[in-house]
């Protein structure tokens, strides 16, 4: 024992010898730079949620709209003076009749509906005409094309209105920002006015939005994902095709056979490392190998595949990694002690119990590839119109496509604000497509989990 | 397609190696399985290995080198005479290769027998014609030269083809022969089979490093290219970016880098403390139903595709900021011309990144151990004076990892900048003026006529190399710092 | 220190610092602490023993709040310290805890300086006007913490690079910069081999001089060598309190006795 125990208790000033129910001045400046603290927390969780709910609401309210389309119900009579002069009903006569050649045509289906249904206008003819979309006569002369025996008669058909008549009904173009507008005019708007109120031309559902093919600068209205959503897809193809099989093999490598060596480091920091090289550098080593050197098609489903596999690679090589690593070593040793190979107790029992994880990571890439643009751009699958969907499997790994994306992309650039609807539409279904993915991806880890 | 064909034939022969291995071995042991070495299948499997692998391999390899190969000889033939002023051995070759496929459609199509294109001679036959009519479009008639170069094209094309199908289902058959000879009962078909497997999970494995070797080689070959061409000087130490597609481009890399530098700090402003803040919050101050709800929501911002940010900055942002300092705009200034600028770009990345600063730094917050928390509320800290002096001390090397890691991105990011942050080159420390990044030139460079022959084009390369550079340095320092950290804690 | 001087302890009767009053404690759904009623006396060693789990640790960090960092812990009853109940919805814990501090199992310094570490307690509490003061409070506690000697040379150097027992002496010095004037120590010893163990129980002889010390500890001889007064639980139940000298010599309690001869633990 010290001197200091045998001292009388108290030598130690008290500083805090107030009592505990009253909080001193000190301690509420302390809890209001706590609150404030709090607050920032607080903030900065709601600017991000905030900035989450501006974007979801930006997008949903702006693309809607692509899903819904104009369309104008025409009694067309299929004059055969004007499509088959001859009457013979030849295909190679029909055919010569040019888009051109159906314009009057189509004139005359407008002023005789305008007619029937009793409503007084100053237009032209072609002024008439001119609130349908261009594509109109094209898919009159397919039409006429498909059925010659209809020449002579009247059919009914539902033709796409013009972007600037779809944009009013939507209320993206107005009475005061046509003014200037060469493509639309005041009269003519009356004229859709009438025509809505009489029923012929509405508003519906736009399922060639969803399916249809890109049309070209002067067509917004006929323009839809369908194609580019092909192309996405036979690329998704080839990246599960070749990064799952490769990415499970290098796994596999990598967590139950590799010995402590360089070459193991080197794969090691080459796949932490390509897992944060920027998709754009990828993109250029798809244009220079696979494109310049191995002369591969440019646009090519499949190249932009193989791009995106390298790209997808590390990350479904370190979630499978983390699954294979979190089936218990035990499992190996109970393979091992019946007498099993390394590597049968390593494809018998290791990879089943650990293929749910597998599966959730290459969901998680496939979603991450699905969405990826920038190396598209620069295998060349922007730029074009992305018209035909492709038949066989060849031609849509190696025909020129787009992919939703890259379509995206190219709405985005092109002039007439009616493709921004397009372009905010197409997000829509890239979302749903990652929403449905990742939705996915959580439900089976939540049914497979295993809690060792 | 005759490549499809043969895998096909490939697979079919490993189908039947594994039936005809599996019985073989079956039959050496006499219809009794436990007389054999190993399994009855691992005998299939080694045949069908052997048929198969060499032979795929081979094929690979084949495909690879074939086009290097014909290029040189081919490029050989043409003699330097016939390369017009204007152009280069580059661009004769695609007329080649253009002509060659013209020819091959037009057999196809029965426009030409196979003699014909064999010896057809440029002047004699309105050649450009039947090219237009087969759909391959040339921009001039066929010299005499370049169809010269395409019928050789052709002929060593084919020759390729025939010997590399032939040795291909040689080594294929081959190999089946060989195997199918050893399948015995005493024949250790499971180790040989394991140790197939094995290699092809090291080749797997080794991609990795391929692909690393891939970016690196294609881009420097190109680059070396590039300096041949335009001085490196220029590229590295040059004040102006101006393209110019006749001739005389100033090619400076300088003023990208400031663009792309400038976009990534405005990103790095908004991502950082915002990001920082909800993981300090989420972590220490959250209950777990907030926690349970925040977290995933903020991570949805970090599985958005960059190309929904890239319309959000062209169509949203962009018009919303030129709306307040633009001309006629709320606040009456007229500072912004346009809607793309640094700040459009660079809010737009901020609020990508936010999700990537704040589960990185959430991860490392955590990884601080609790005793440091417990000893400093033991004292009577309140819980920010315990994050702010204890807590993020601690946890600092480890969130100036995750700084750096979210600046590499920012550096790399290509779609929201291209599509927010315009397209003029120049040094300006104004935030609303657009500029340009390194990434938005490699797309406009790489994209629409391209020509790579001209310093123009293969100036992306040089780009790309430095970006590459540029962000692996980044990564590699930031992920040491954080392992670093990490071990301290271990 | 033996049992000779065990016996020789005087025990005076010293005011009451803290009184617990039928205490509860919750973890979510299991009941941790049942009914615990104890008096812990100013100047004294208060030794709390008992079998891992039986819950001594957690009435530990009742005492000054520290239960409050995590969620599902519910308390009930009467913790009064100076006869006021520090549960009470008046009570800041911030400023209970500045009372009543605490030193933990493993020495934890922070990431700071020596003097950072000892100075960081009276920084938040404002307890130094100037830089001088806060000198005098750092040299004052790291005496009392019985490691000046060994560490004024380098005042600068991290805390974390000195030798476990010395980080738990600097831990130490650093609850008793706050001037505290209740010191909890959890199994203060359990990370430190034997001579650095005697060197902290020497210091914790010292330190009740000054201020009342709570220690609860896995080693009985560590309780029989420091402490004036030791109470003994067992699954959340408070079974013996009394002088160390009676619990560990004539325990009055089955299980007590059991305890302290090695039958459980």
């Amino acid at each position: 024992m010290t001197d200091l125990s045998q001292n009388p208790a108290g030598a130690a000033p008290r500083k805090h010898g107030g009592s505990l129910l009253e909080k001193s001045p000190h301690t509420r400046k302390r809890n209001a730079a706590e609150t404030r603290f709090k607050a920032y927390g607080i903030a900065a969780i709601t600017a991000g949620l905030i900035m989450l709910l501006v974007l979801v609401t930006t997008i949903v309210g702006k693309g809607t709209g692509a899903f819904q389309q104009t369309f104008v119900t025409l009694n067309v009579e299929l004059l055969e003076a004007k499509l088959d002069k001859k009457g013979n009903r030849d295909l190679a006569d029909i055919k010569k009749v040019t888009t051109f050649g159906y314009a009057p045509i189509i004139k005359g289906a407008m002023e005789a509906a305008i007619e029937d249904l009793g409503i007084e206008t100053s237009l032209k003819s072609k002024e008439l005409a001119g609130i349908l979309s261009k594509d109109v006569a094209a898919q009159l002369r397919d039409y006429v094309i498909a059925n010659p025996d209809q020449i002579g008669q009247t059919v009914e058909f539902r033709f796409l209105a013009s972007s600037r008549v779809d944009g009013y009904l939507k209320g993206r173009v107005t009475r005061d920002s046509i003014v200037n507008d060469k493509n639309i005019s005041a009269e003519q708007l009356d004229l859709v006015d009438a025509l809505a109120a009489a029923g012929v031309l509405e508003k519906t559902f736009n399922l060639d939005f969803i399916f249809g093919a890109d049309a070209s600068d002067a067509r917004p209205e006929a323009a839809g994902i369908g194609v580019s959503m092909l192309g996405s897809l036979f690329m998704m193809l080839v990246v599960l095709a070749l990064a799952l099989p490769i990415g499970v093999a290098a796994s596999i490598y990598l967590e139950e056979f590799a010995p402590q060596n360089w070459l193991t480091d080197m794969i090691e920091v080459n796949i932490s490392n390509l897992a944060a090289v920027p998709s754009i550098v990828f993109g250029i080593l798809g244009l220079a190998v696979f494109i310049n050197y191995m002369h591969l098609p440019t646009s090519a489903p499949l190249v932009g595949g193989l791009v995106l596999t390298l790209m997808t690679l590390p990350t479904i090589i370190i979630s499978t990694r983390a699954s294979l690593k979190s089936v218990p070593p035990s499992i190996r040793d109970a393979a091992l002690g019946v007498g099993a190979s390394k590597m049968q107790a390593v494809f018998h029992h290791v990879l089943p119990l650990a293929a749910p994880g597998i599966l959730t990571g290459t969901i998680i890439g496939l979603a991450q590839a699905l969405g990826e643009t920038a190396p598209l751009l620069l295998i060349g699958m922007v730029g074009f119109i992305a018209s035909n969907a492709p038949e066989t499997l060849a031609d849509g790994l190696l025909a020129p496509n787009s992919a939703m994306p890259a379509q995206i992309y190219e709405w985005a650039k092109r002039a007439d604000p009616a493709f921004y609807e397009r372009a905010w539409g197409g997000i829509i279904i890239l979302l749903l497509f990652l929403v449905t993915m990742n939705t996915l991806a959580v439900i089976l880890r939540r049914r497979f989990e295993r809690r060792w | 397609m005759p490549t499809f064909w043969l895998v096909v034939l490939l697979i079919a022969l490993a189908a039947a190696g594994f039936y005809g291995g599996r019985r073989r071995a079956i039959a050496t042991a006499a219809g009794n399985v436990k007389n054999l070495h190993s399994l009855p299948s691992y005998y299939g499997y080694h045949v069908a290995l052997s048929a198969f692998v060499p032979a795929i391999a081979a094929l690979l390899v084949w495909l690879l080198a074939q086009p290097m190969f014909i290029e040189t000889r081919v490029s050989g033939m043409i003699p330097a005479a016939a390369v017009p002023e204007s152009s280069s051995i580059g661009l004769v070759m695609s007329d080649v290769r253009r002509v060659a496929e013209g020819l091959d459609l037009a057999v196809e199509q029965g426009l030409l027998s196979a003699r014909e294109a064999r010896n057809a001679v440029a002047g004699e036959q309105d050649l450009r014609a039947l090219m237009g009519e087969v759909g391959v479009a040339l921009g001039s008639e066929v010299r005499p030269e370049v169809l010269k170069a395409a019928q050789a094209y052709r002929n060593l094309s084919h020759a390729g083809r025939t010997a590399m199908t032939v040795v291909v289902t040689l080594l294929a058959l081959g190999g089946f022969a060989s195997a199918y000879v050893r399948t015995h009962k005493d024949f250790r078909a499971r180790n040989v089979v394991e140790r197939a497997v094995l290699a092809l999970l090291v080749l797997a494995a080794s991609l990795a490093i391929l692909t690393t070797v891939g970016i690196v080689l294609s881009m420097l070959f190109e680059t070396k290219n590039f300096f041949g061409l335009h001085s490196w000087t220029d590229f590295f130490f040059g004040s102006t970016w101006a393209p110019n597609f006749r001739g005389g481009s100033e090619l400076s890399i300088l003023p990208l880098l400031w663009g792309t530098l400038y976009i990534s700090f405005i990103a790095l402003l908004v991502a950082v403390p915002v990001g920082l803040f909800a993981a300090i919050y989420l972590s220490e101050y959250a209950s777990g139903a907030v926690r349970a709800f925040a977290k995933p929501l903020l991570e949805i911002l970090a599985g958005i595709p960059t190309i929904v940010y890239g319309l959000f900055a062209l169509l949203t942002v962009g018009p919303a900021l030129a709306d307040l300092f633009g001309k006629g705009g709320l606040l009456g200034v007229e500072w912004m011309a346009g809607a793309t600028s640094v700040l459009t770009a660079g809010l737009v990345m901020g609020i990508m990144l936010i999700p990537f600063v704040s589960s990185l730094s959430d991860d490392i917050i955590n990884a601080v151990p609790q005793a440091m928390r417990d000893g400093s509320l033991g004292l009577g800290a309140t819980k920010s004076e315990t994050v702010r002096q204890v807590v993020m001390p601690a946890a600092l090397p480890g969130i100036v990892g995750a700084v750096l890691l979210a600046a590499s991105r920012a550096i790399g990011e290509t779609m929201i900048v291209v599509m927010g942050a315009g397209a003029i080159a120049k040094f300006s420390a104004n935030p609303l003026e657009s500029m340009t990044t390194i990434t938005t030139r490699i797309v406009s460079q790489l994209t629409g006529d391209t020509d790579f022959a001209s310093p123009e084009t293969l100036v992306a390369f040089a780009l790309g190399l430095t970006l590459f550079v540029l962000t692996l340095g980044l990564n590699v320092l930031a992920l040491y710092i954080v392992r670093k950290y990490r071990e301290q804690y271990e | 220190m033996n049992d000779m001087t065990l016996m020789e302890k005087t025990v005076e009767t010293q005011n009451i610092k803290i009184a617990a009053k039928d205490v509860n404690v919750y973890y979510g759904d299991s009941h941790a602490i049942k009914d615990v009623n104890v008096e812990i006396e100013d100047n004294t060693v208060t030794a709390f023993i008992g079998p891992s789990g039986c819950g001594k640790s957690t009435f530990l960090r009742c005492l000054n709040r520290m239960n409050d960092t995590i969620d599902i812990c519910r308390v009930k009853g009467d913790i009064l310290l100076d006869g006021e109940d520090i549960y009470d919805k008046r009570v800041d814990p911030v400023q209970l805890r500045a009372k009543v501090g605490m030193v933990f199992q493993k020495p934890n310094p922070f990431p700071k300086s020596i003097y950072d570490n000892v100075a960081y307690g009276p920084r938040i509490h404002g307890l130094a006007r100037n830089k001088a003061e806060l000198d005098e409070i750092v040299e004052k506690s790291l005496r009392r913490g019985a490691i000046w000697d060994e560490v004024k040379d380098r005042l600068d150097a991290p805390g974390t690079g000195l030798s476990g027992g010395q980080q738990q002496r600097l831990c130490i010095a650093r609850a008793v910069a706050t001037e505290p004037e209740v010191l909890l120590m959890d199994e203060p010893c359990s990370a430190l081999d034997p001579i650095a163990t005697a060197q902290v129980e020497e210091l914790i002889d010292e330190l009740r001089s000054q201020y009342s010390v709570v220690i609860v500890t896995h080693s009985m001889q560590q309780a029989a060598r420091v402490s004036q007064k030791t109470a003994f639980f067992h699954l959340g139940n408070l079974v013996e309190f009394g002088p160390t000298g009676q619990i560990f010599t004539n325990p009055e309690d089955p299980r007590t006795e059991s305890y302290i001869t090695g039958r459980i633990g």
